[in-house]
């Protein structure tokens, strides 16, 4: 044996530095997330001392709170080895539709139940497809993203739909706080932790885990895998309607293309956040502290007085950044377990 | 034990076919598992061994015939439903989930739950820990798939199939990459659970181990049940005799060597961690095998030297000549072909016609100016067809339809079109039918009678004790032992092989 | 390392196909049918559809499309996807009009550009043959780098005026005939491209790396370097395809050619190309650009509004790739209790 001085003779103590060492990855990405963000925080505080102000933390918080909503859906979908391109046009969908059902006269209530109808929908049209009739994710949900776009465009016909149409009660859920935390970072930060746990210590949730890292194991291991593939897309096409719901309520003034394009910085932020894009691996907390990392960088810009069209730029920089963290940090992993594989006489 | 004591078999097979497009991998075969006792399924390479497997583990559903399970007729839509009814299997290859730990690879979809339906981790761990206790086994609980060597994932997998605690337990070949005190082991606790009444079907390509572990043995060849009747009273050779259907000499032509010079030179080639300082020569005109358990590192010295993984130290060369490292292309212009161990994903390209996966080896010499001439890619797929006595209806039929026999022989074709002066295969009769076997073993006698060095790789002991000229065997990543043809018995080979000999 | 005989996964679409496909019905036949179906029906509904000047202005609105389609082939073909040629195109566009303002000669602009789209698929290319990683998820994120790199060349600005000369070259006929330069040049293309793959090494390889990379790489084709000029090869074009969109609408704009991507994989896809690889015809995405291009015509001639367009071209990819798999699933259920 030729590894380094961690190479280990006999093969428990072997069996747990690896444990160890890829424990210490996962635990290292949340942990590099968390001082990417302190960094960013200090530097752009120590530029401008009011980024730091009341006002500036809960700005960052209501942007943080719709991406990381769609943050925890998209993750679900992800660490199935699968993706969701149709997030954003799910939430435009929403905020317009259930804006023009206020407008119209609409219930509270019956609103809230339409946007989240309509979110489900998109994302059991995406899942029946991809799980049941097998067509490639990506093909499907790029599909979906311009046609639900299009249903979008084709409802809202120019309009806008303005605040004094909306139920107030649904603009103070919108911008109200409670002990001085706006109700929306509360109910992402809510959503995420149930989700979490339930991916976490659920069987079922860990069948999502199943899937992404062996569909083939998966299935000889009797887990639903159509069933929980469609369950992702459920997820995500549900939480995207809340998105949309919430985005309604925080902006008051909708157009129909509210939340374009934003499946990019989604799909970038769950990939920041840990969750690999060949599945298995990765949380909902890491794809969240990605969301609040990219909205963070969003508002650094703009308080730096950096063009802030460098936005998109670096969200796609940091989201190929990632990715290649990733696979460089797997393929080490992969070597030194190796070089530890050869076994001395049993 | 007769049948009288043992009234009703737990799970039994009733005529029960099976066909994949023109393959018939199972034909009206019948099978009976009784309770406390171990049924080995014996058979050669390509027997329907695995189809059966697959058909009492739900993943086939038979096309015709029926199972029964005490002796109600049941239908297996899929494995959970095999697995609800108590039946449990080890697959050849290990399906685990790499990015989730052993503990969970063994327990999902069953975790241990607390009184709020959540998983109960502790629980989940102290039962692997168990598990592993049981079987001997030093890994940890929480240790992540990945990166797991051959051996330990297949005991992962016995551990997995021990702790859905089933009334039925079928190993398709667990012992193929494990150790001489592992598989005692593992013995053992087979020994521990038939006597506690569970029935266990029990398939391996080591004789002994049936003779040492089974009371009754179901042997196949090509689909076809050719008998069922207790261990007791049968011979090693009885057993080959069903198996093959003919005398062993009839399947390994004897032949003259004259070995010429050294085509094949490998000094001290090392990947890490995968073997080390495995040094030979392949002379021409010799068949040389290379021989040892499964995840010994045989195949993977194969890809290296044939440039599919990188090397990291030590010199392979072909006719005088060194190979760069990790270049195919380099290694074939050298005169070196390499015939893979998966044929499916390594050998051919599955969607392709026969015509065009001979001719991807010789895309440049096909070419009249910039494009590819139909014509010379037609001859050469209609001259080797005929060499290897190819049965097809068009050349531009996809390999797909072809059987396994006629797949390999393609494989062949494509490497032979090549005009190699070095010809590695990697498990060359693996899943191919008696007859084209013997083919396929005269076939690489005329090779090596014409000049070329042959490397055979083989997990199949009577072949490489019929074929080889000299046995090379590898141990744990090393090449422990050399043997001339003269010396090397079973016994010799297995011995090196795990490590035993001095 | 399988001796069963047959994959214990469900066999895939493609191989059910086997045999039986060619026979049967070749989804780019059944394209081209639709694709006159289309004209005639197009013809026969909507006054001017069929007149010379109206399908020569439909092929000229469709020619970056079809040029990036080109590339994109080969790159299906062997199991790759390139999200990112919108983005490339746009930010090719916003070079063209950032140097030009800057008052850099169209003559040095063009080649520069085109080198910049080599830089770019350069980029995606070894992200995806040296690291290993997914194209789908390295091209996410060059998509909305380089189309992030065009906001932050020339912002929300737009540039025009530019020379007559090049402008016409993007617009005008080829004298004589009712082909805009454009298009005879996708044409040119279109046959070396047919060549390349169907008939040359290169194109055998391709097909072989799509339908099962392993076997290709251990038959000795250099699997990464004919992956890495495809990605080159797809950002060439579509730089240059920037170019000509720049040139065409006399506005460079760092928005420009948003969302193209989704026509260009859908015209390739439409066309029979297998996105898992290894199938596909160069003919049929031909015909799929050219459904695309007259379907996208005539919902203008009618004036239906553009989000419809949306609408259909995304149902179209989707149809397109869930088709061939729906008579796979129910060729198979009907095989099933037959044998």
């Amino acid at each position: 044996m030729s590894g380094p001085g961690v190479a280990a003779e006999a093969a428990t103590p072997a069996a747990r530095g690896a444990a160890g060492s890829v424990a210490a990855i996962l635990r290292a990405r949340e942990l590099s997330l968390v001082a990417a963000l302190v960094v960013l925080i200090g530097v752009t505080t120590a530029v401008n001392g009011n980024f730091l102000s009341a006002q500036g933390v809960t700005d960052i918080l209501l942007n943080t709170s719709i991406l990381l909503l769609l943050a925890v859906g998209q993750s679900a979908v992800v660490i199935t080895r699968n993706i969701d391109l149709s997030v954003g046009s799910v939430v435009g969908l929403v905020a317009f539709a259930v804006g023009d059902f206020y407008a119209a006269g609409g219930g509270l209530v019956p609103g809230l139940l339409l946007g989240v109808a309509v979110g489900a929908g998109c994302g059991l049209v995406n899942g029946l497809l991809v799980s049941f009739l097998r067509v490639p994710a990506l093909v499907v949900t790029l599909g979906t993203l311009y046609v639900i776009q299009g249903v979008d465009h084709y409802i809202a016909h120019g309009r806008q739909i303005n605040a004094v149409d909306l139920p107030p009660s649904l603009l103070h859920l919108g911008n109200g706080a409670v002990l001085g935390v706006p109700y929306l970072p509360l109910i992402a930060v809510l959503v995420m932790f149930a989700f979490g746990h339930y991916l976490r210590s659920y069987p079922s949730g860990r069948e999502f885990y199943a899937i992404g890292s062996s569909p083939e194991a998966a299935r000889l291991a009797g887990v639903p895998v159509r069933r929980r593939v469609l369950t992702a897309y459920l997820i995500s096409g549900s939480l995207a309607g809340v998105g949309g719901l919430l985005w309604l309520a925080r902006f008051g003034t909708v157009i129909a293309d509210s939340a374009n394009g934003w499946e990019l910085t989604v799909v970038s932020a769950v990939v920041v956040g840990g969750v690999a894009i060949t599945g298995g691996v990765g949380s909902v907390y890491g794809a969240a502290l990605g969301a609040l990392l990219l909205t963070t960088i969003g508002g650094a810009l703009v308080v730096l007085r950096v063009n802030p069209f460098w936005e998109q730029a670096i969200t796609g920089a940091l989201l190929l950044l990632a990715i290649s963290v990733d696979r460089v940090l797997a393929l080490r992993v992969a070597r030194l377990l190796r070089r530890r594989n050869v076994r001395h006489g049993s | 034990m007769s049948e009288a004591e043992a009234s009703r078999p737990i799970l039994a097979l009733k005529g029960v076919s099976k066909s994949f497009g023109a393959v018939r991998a199972l034909r009206d075969v019948s099978l009976e598992l009784f309770g406390g006792e171990a049924h080995a399924l014996a058979g050669e390479n390509g027997a329907g061994k695995s189809t059966l497997v697959k058909t009492l583990a739900g993943v086939h559903r038979p096309d015709g015939g029926e199972i029964l399970l005490d002796g109600e007729p049941v239908v297996f839509d899929g494995p959970a439903a095999a697995q609800a009814a108590g039946v449990a299997v080890i697959y050849q290859e290990p399906t685990l989930f790499p990015d989730l730990s052993v503990a969970e690879n063994i327990f999902m979809g069953r975790q241990p739950r607390t009184g709020l339906r959540r998983i109960d981790r502790k629980a989940m761990r102290a039962r692997t820990a168990a598990l592993f206790q049981r079987l001997g086994v030093g890994l940890d609980p929480g240790q992540p798939a990945r990166g797991l060597s051959i051996a330990d994932q297949q005991l992962v997998e016995i551990a997995k199939a021990l702790s859905r605690d089933a009334r039925v337990l079928v190993m398709d070949e667990p012992t193929a990459a494990l150790s001489g005190n592992e598989v005692a082991r593992l013995f053992g606790v087979v020994e521990a659970l038939r006597e506690q009444g569970r029935a266990v079907l029990f398939i391996s390509h080591r004789l002994d181990e049936i003779f040492e572990l089974c009371q009754r043995v179901t042997t196949l060849r090509d689909g076809v049940r050719i008998a069922g009747e207790p261990v007791a009273g049968l011979t090693h050779e009885d057993l080959i005799r069903r198996m093959v259907g003919r005398d062993l000499g009839a399947l390994y032509p004897g032949r003259q060597t004259a070995p010429g010079e050294v085509a094949l030179k490998v000094e001290r080639l090392t990947r890490e961690g995968v073997f080390t300082d495995v040094s030979f020569e392949v002379r021409r005109g010799e068949i040389a095998a290379l021989a040892g358990l499964v995840g010994a590192g045989r195949s993977e010295v194969a890809r290296a030297v044939f440039g599919i993984d990188r090397f990291d130290a030590g010199k392979v060369t072909v006719n005088g000549a060194r190979l760069p490292a990790a270049s195919p292309t380099a290694a074939m212009a050298a005169g070196l072909a390499l015939v893979p161990e998966d044929r499916r994903q390594q050998g051919l390209v599955m969607e392709m016609s026969i015509e065009r996966n001979i001719g991807l080896t010789g895309l440049s010499s096909l070419r009249r100016g910039p494009v590819i001439s139909r014509a010379a890619e037609r001859a050469r797929a209609t001259d080797w067809a005929l060499r290897l006595q190819l049965k097809f209806a068009r050349l531009g039929d996809g390999v797909g339809v072809l059987s396994g026999g006629n797949q390999q022989k393609v494989v062949l074709a494509k490497w032979l079109a090549t005009n190699p002066s070095v010809l590695i295969v990697d498990e060359p009769t693996r899943g191919i039918d008696v007859g084209t076997k013997a083919e396929v073993h005269r076939l690489l006698s005329e090779l090596a009678g014409q000049g070329i060095a042959v490397l055979m790789i083989s997990s199949d002991l009577p072949e490489v004790l019929g074929m080889a000229d000299r046995v090379l065997v590898m141990h744990e990543g090393r090449l422990t032992a050399e043997i001339p043809r003269a010396a090397a018995t079973e016994e010799s080979v297995m011995a090196a092989a795990t490590g035993r000999a001095a | 390392m399988a001796p069963d005989p047959i994959p214990a996964a469900p066999v895939p679409a493609s191989a059910v196909n086997r045999g039986g496909a060619g026979r049967f019905l070749r989804w780019d036949v059944l394209v081209t049918a639709l694709l006159i179906a289309v004209f005639l029906g197009g013809a026969s509904t909507s006054t001017g559809f069929a007149s010379v000047d109206n399908l020569s202005f439909a092929l000229g609105d469709l020619g970056e499309i079809a040029l990036i389609a080109l590339a994109m082939t080969l790159l299906v073909v062997a199991a790759e996807v390139d999200l990112s040629v919108a983005s490339v195109l746009g930010l090719s566009s916003a070079l063209v009009g950032a140097l030009w303002d800057a008052g850099m000669a169209i003559e040095t602009i063009i080649p520069l550009v085109v080198v910049v789209g080599m830089v770019c698929g350069l980029v995606n290319g070894l992200l995806v043959t040296r690291l290993g990683l997914p194209s789908l998820a390295v091209t996410i994120g060059t998509l909305a780098l380089y189309r992030g790199l065009a906001y932050v060349v020339l912002g929300d600005r737009a540039v025009a005026q530019f020379p007559p000369g090049y402008v016409s070259l993007a617009v005008d006929n080829v004298p004589g005939t009712p082909i805009p330069y454009p298009v005879a040049l996708f044409a040119l293309l279109a046959v070396v491209t047919g060549v390349v793959l169907h008939a040359t090494g290169a194109g055998r390889a391709l097909f072989a790396i799509g339908a099962q990379e392993e076997a290709a790489f251990f038959a000795g084709i250099r699997v990464k370097r004919v992956k890495l000029v495809l990605f080159v090869l797809s950002g060439t074009v579509a730089a240059f395809a920037g170019v000509i969109y720049t040139l065409r609408y006399g506005s460079a704009r760092a928005d420009n050619g948003l969302g193209i991507e989704l026509a260009v994989i859908a015209a390739v896809l439409l066309g029979g190309v297998d996105f898992d690889g290894g199938k596909g015809t160069l003919g049929g995405v031909i015909a799929g650009v050219l459904l695309i291009g007259l379907l996208r015509n005539l919902l203008m001639l009618n004036d239906v509004a553009t989000e419809i367009q949306s609408i259909v071209t995304g149902l179209l990819l989707i149809v397109s790739v869930l088709t061939p798999r729906l008579a796979a699933l129910v060729r198979r259920r009907r095989r099933a209790p037959a044998v």
